[in-house]
């Protein structure tokens, strides 16, 4: 039987998402927003709003914050948390740049 | 009989005497005012803000026409008095016109003085001292280019950040060593260049101007050490002298100005004159409080109180550059007897200085900190002795043995007779008593009931602070509803500085207006994105990560992530082609949901994000495009089947609703536009609860708007009628365009109506024929650059990541 492992999992360059924008990287676990704040940070979170399960990929990043396109939740890039009064989590995938290309730290099966 | 009262001159010491006239005493006279400008009264001194941008022409009106109107005054815009007849008591006009009068008030003010080096004549050398001057200064600043402006005082300086924020750059030479060395010390004044440098603004002290240079306009100055500085436009700012020339040669005594006595009267006994033509007690003043002081005499003097005098003033002077705080009064020369004391604190770039003679304040300058201006001011005019606080004076009023006060408790801490507005001698216990009095709750009405911060409007913090004590949570400052949470400003003020300082991206508007947050938010990056689309057709590259995602992919997001596909039907009209390609896309893409809309058309629901490319591409290929179902935009013309087919039909509705769908698609809006075209009054098309409406009747079109059908139900008002369809046209498009410049984000028209007012928009669309030709015109110029179908750039693979996942990792898959 296949044991389940994390690792660093190159998904593509910096450069691939555009600037206070977001992709979708499709992985088995569901979708992942990739977000690229204005000052080149990379943040990624599982692509469901916390509220009714929005596409947070869609929403329009500022600063470490993106706002859902369905109800305007704003959820912190760096915790996956609703800002505000709303409640809830997106979950965070850790994710580092390296020679600028992008890593996600991905269950894998091994 | 009424006596005749004429006055020459309609500034702002002329329209405050006859306000306090017609308040006293309304019926004594019948009143005809002349007035050289070709315009009604305003407030002069704010120009500067008028010149860089902050405010708008409207805003600095005073007196309007209506004003004038209902105290019955006959005002002569235009009317140049020439002549005086003190015999035949009669004044003459330009046009050769006479009129008779009682009694006479000449308030002619003061002239620019030119320096009459050579080359002073050319074209392109400005004063500045009216309107016409600041729009010769807004021409020139259009192209961009240099400007010198000679002369570093408090106009000059006013002039050359007004021009440096419309994107001139600019020169200022000023003869003496420091700027503004009548009324700042050299440590200040020295602060003050740096200031303006920081401003990008070029500072020559010690400059001698030798002469203009140009051959039929100015190209350049040359001072006396050789020095060329090249330029497009030539600020003249270096004094005033009092406009006396009319009265001198009626024979009336004039110095340097016009001289009257205590109670404002001239030699001659029916003439009396007021503002900076005079000159009493041997000043002449260039500052508006002393000239509201004289009018209010001079107003109790025409009402029949002939105890009112006038004794003199003692003046202070704010600059008014935004973000320059700088305040001095009195004498501050070093001099026998003479003591000061001096704060700096470099750090803050602070700087204040009083002068001390025997124990009274008799100067004061302050920089980079002045609200305790007015304090050192009233101290110095009451000659109040200052032993007991010398100590921390100099730290001013709210200091209290350590830490400072917060401002509020500052302002607390104020005696009732402290004066607050500078302008209008307006002390806070009247404030506090007014609004009490009269229940006022905003700053426009203490405004109207104190005059307190309603002329240079410095005093304006002062006086919300004061609000905010005597009405505690009752007010609400800044009626301004800001943007959003990222900055202070409102839209319009928002929408103004984009057009003013020239700002050309989401970036640049941050920085310069000072946006709070490091890149904005989802309410106010869209809102300034559509500003920019608005303020720059063609010249601005739209900022589409800016735009909700609607609008970034040009479709409607859906509860479940999906989206849906409304193409354009002209008018709601289609045919077999069209429909054969919208069902072959449906069985081709599996779309699982086809509907008829509201708007008549068809809506395909349920799109995947990844296939919208594709399902465009064969749209496209039977002439489908985007219907921007999804757009702050242009969405739908309804129509009726008209004058084609129906029996009632008056005007072919239909063919006019596809000619305004193909003109107006695409055109990006604050909020999004529908319209319908009714063939008769049964109105099929429901136009009359639409944005923009038309019914047409057998004389022609009705066009309509300002209705809702949404969140709130409203039927549409009648904007006019038009004869012919273009006529029709042009109408429509120009109220698009007027809404499109000067309704708020996200306001549709009917809220837009309902906040400027019908009769307003009325005004400019169907009154004023050349505004509504300007107007339609510039919605067609950028309609040049929004009509290409964003469907079909993006099948051709502009932002293709948009619909692409930037990985996909299948189960089992491995990493590579
Ligand atoms: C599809 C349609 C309903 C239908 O099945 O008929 C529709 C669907 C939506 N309307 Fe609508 N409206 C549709 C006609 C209308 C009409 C009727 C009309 O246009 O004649 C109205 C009333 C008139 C009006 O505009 O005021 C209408 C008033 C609204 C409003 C309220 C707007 C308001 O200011 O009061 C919203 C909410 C908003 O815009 O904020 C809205 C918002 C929406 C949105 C965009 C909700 C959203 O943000 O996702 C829906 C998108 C569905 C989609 O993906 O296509 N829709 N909507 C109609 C599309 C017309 C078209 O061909 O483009
Ligand atoms: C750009 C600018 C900024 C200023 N900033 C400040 C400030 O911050 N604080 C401050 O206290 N002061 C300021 N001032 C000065 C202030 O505007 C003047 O003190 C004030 O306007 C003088 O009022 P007045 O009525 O005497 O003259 P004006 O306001 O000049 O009015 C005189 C009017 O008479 C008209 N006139 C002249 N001759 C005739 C004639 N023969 N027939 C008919 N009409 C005639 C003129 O066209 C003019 O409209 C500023 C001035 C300018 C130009
Ligand atoms: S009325 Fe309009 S916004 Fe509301 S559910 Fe129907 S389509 Fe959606
Ligand atoms: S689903 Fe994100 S705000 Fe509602």
């Amino acid at each position: 039987m296949n044991a389940m492992t994390t690792s660093w999992i190159d998904v593509g360059a910096v450069t691939d998402v555009p600037p206070r924008g977001s992709r979708v990287v499709k992985e088995a676990g569901g979708d992942i927003a990739v977000f690229r704040t204005a000052n080149d940070r990379i943040f990624a979170l599982r692509d469901r709003c916390p509220h009714l399960g929005g596409p947070l990929s869609q929403g329009i990043v500022h600063d470490t914050g993106v706002t859902c396109p369905l109800h305007n939740w704003v959820i912190d890039l760096e915790t996956g948390q609703a800002r505000g009064a709303d409640e809830g989590c997106a979950g965070v995938i850790p994710a580092r740049i390296e020679d600028g290309r992008i890593h996600l730290l991905l269950d894998r099966e091994g | 009989m009424t006596q005749k009262l004429v006055v020459i001159g309609n500034g702002m010491a002329a329209g405050r005497m006859l306000e306090h006239l017609t308040e006293q005493a309304p019926d004594a006279y019948s009143i005809t005012v002349f007035g050289a400008e070709p315009r009604v009264n305003y407030n002069r001194i704010l120009l500067s803000p008028v010149l860089s941008g902050e405010k708008t022409f409207d805003e600095i009106v005073t007196h309007d026409d209506a004003w004038y109107a209902a105290r019955g005054i006959t005002l002569v815009k235009g009317g140049e008095i020439t002549a005086i007849d003190r015999a035949a008591r009669t004044v003459t006009a330009r046009d050769g016109g006479v009129t008779p009068y009682d009694r006479l008030v000449v308030a002619t003010g003061s002239m620019p003085f030119i320096v009459p080096v050579p080359g002073h004549k050319l074209p392109g050398v400005v004063a500045y001292r009216d309107l016409d001057d600041v729009n010769a200064m807004l021409a020139a600043a259009e192209n961009g280019g240099r400007a010198v402006v000679i002369g570093g005082g408090l106009l000059g300086l006013e002039a050359a950040a007004g021009l440096r924020m419309r994107g001139m750059a600019v020169t200022v030479l000023h003869l003496m060593p420091t700027l503004m060395e009548r009324q700042l010390d050299t440590a200040a004044g020295y602060l003050l260049q740096q200031a303006m440098e920081a401003r990008g603004i070029d500072v020559i002290c010690r400059a001698n101007t030798h002469s203009i240079l140009g051959e039929d306009h100015v190209t350049g100055v040359r001072l006396d050490d050789g020095t060329e500085i090249a330029a497009d436009i030539v600020v003249m700012a270096v004094g005033i002298r009092p406009n006396a020339a009319l009265a001198k040669s009626a024979g009336l005594a004039v110095n340097r100005g016009l001289l009257v006595d205590d109670h404002m009267r001239t030699d001659d006994p029916s003439i009396h004159a007021v503002g900076e033509c005079v000159e009493h007690r041997g000043q002449c003043y260039g500052l508006v409080a002393p000239l509201f002081e004289m009018a209010k005499v001079l107003a109790a003097q025409l009402a029949g109180d002939a105890t009112a005098a006038y004794e003199g003033s003692v003046t202070s002077t704010k600059l008014k550059v935004t973000g320059v705080d700088l305040f001095s009064a009195g004498d501050f020369a070093e001099g026998e007897g003479r003591e000061e004391i001096v704060l700096r604190d470099a750090a803050r770039g602070v700087y204040k200085r009083l002068v001390i003679k025997d124990d009274r304040i008799v100067g004061a300058v302050m920089y980079g900190e002045t609200a305790d201006g007015g304090w050192f001011f009233d101290l110095l005019r009451k000659a109040t002795p200052i032993a007991d606080m010398r100590d921390t004076l100099i730290f001013g009023q709210s200091f209290a043995g350590g830490a400072k006060l917060d401002p509020m408790a500052a302002v607390a801490a104020l005696p009732d007779e402290a004066e607050i507005c500078g302008c209008n001698g307006v002390c806070k216990g009247k404030i506090t008593a007014t609004i009490a009095d009269k229940g006022l709750t905003t700053l426009d009405q203490v405004r109207a009931h104190t005059k307190a911060s309603a002329s240079c409007g410095s005093c304006t913090g002062l006086v919300e602070q004061l609000m905010a004590l005597t009405l505690g949570d009752g007010f609400t400052r800044n009626a301004v509803q800001p943007v959003c949470a990222c900055t202070d400003l409102g839209h319009d003020d928002v929408r103004r500085l984009i057009v003013a300082k020239g700002l050309k991206s989401v970036p640049a508007v941050m920085q310069e207006l000072e946006w709070k947050t490091s890149c904005g938010c989802a309410k106010c990056r869209p809102a300034l994105n559509y500003y920019l689309v608005a303020a720059w057709p063609g010249d601005y590259a739209d900022d589409y990560q800016s735009r909700f995602v609607n609008e970034r992919v040009h479709a409607n997001i859906q509860k479940d992530g999906t989206y849906s596909v409304v193409p354009r039907m002209w008018g709601g009209v289609t045919n077999a082609a069209e429909l054969r390609a919208i069902a072959d896309v449906v069985d081709k893409f599996q779309i699982p949901s086809v509907k008829m809309t509201g708007g008549q058309r068809v809506d395909l629901l349920g799109v995947r994000k990844e296939d919208l490319p594709a399902v465009w591409a064969d749209l496209n290929a039977a002439g489908l495009v985007s219907g921007h179902a999804y757009g702050k935009a242009l969405r739908t013309v309804k129509t009726c089947v008209g004058s084609e087919w129906c029996r009632f039909g008056t005007q072919d509705s239909t063919g006019l609703g596809i000619r305004l769908e193909k003109i107006m698609w695409g055109s990006w809006t604050p909020a999004k536009v529908k319209l319908g075209v009714s063939g008769c009054p049964r109105n099929c098309a429901e136009a009359t609860c639409k944005d923009i409406g038309v019914i047409c009747v057998d004389s022609g079109y009705d066009v309509h708007f300002a209705g809702a059908a949404g969140l709130e139900i409203k039927g549409t008002e009648v904007l006019g009628h038009a004869d012919t369809e273009d006529e029709a046209v042009e109408i429509i498009l120009a109220l698009t365009q007027a809404y499109r410049e000067q309704a708020r984000y996200l306001e549709r028209i009917y809220k837009w109506a309902a906040r400027v007012g019908l009769d307003a928009i009325r005004a400019q669309i169907m009154d004023d024929v050349e505004q509504r030709r300007l107007l339609a015109a510039r919605f067609l110029f950028s309609q040049q650059f929004s009509q290409t179908d964003p469907w079909a750039e993006r099948v051709a693979g502009l932002h293709a990541h948009e619909f692409r996942p930037m990985a996909h990792f299948e189960p089992r898959e491995a990493a590579e």
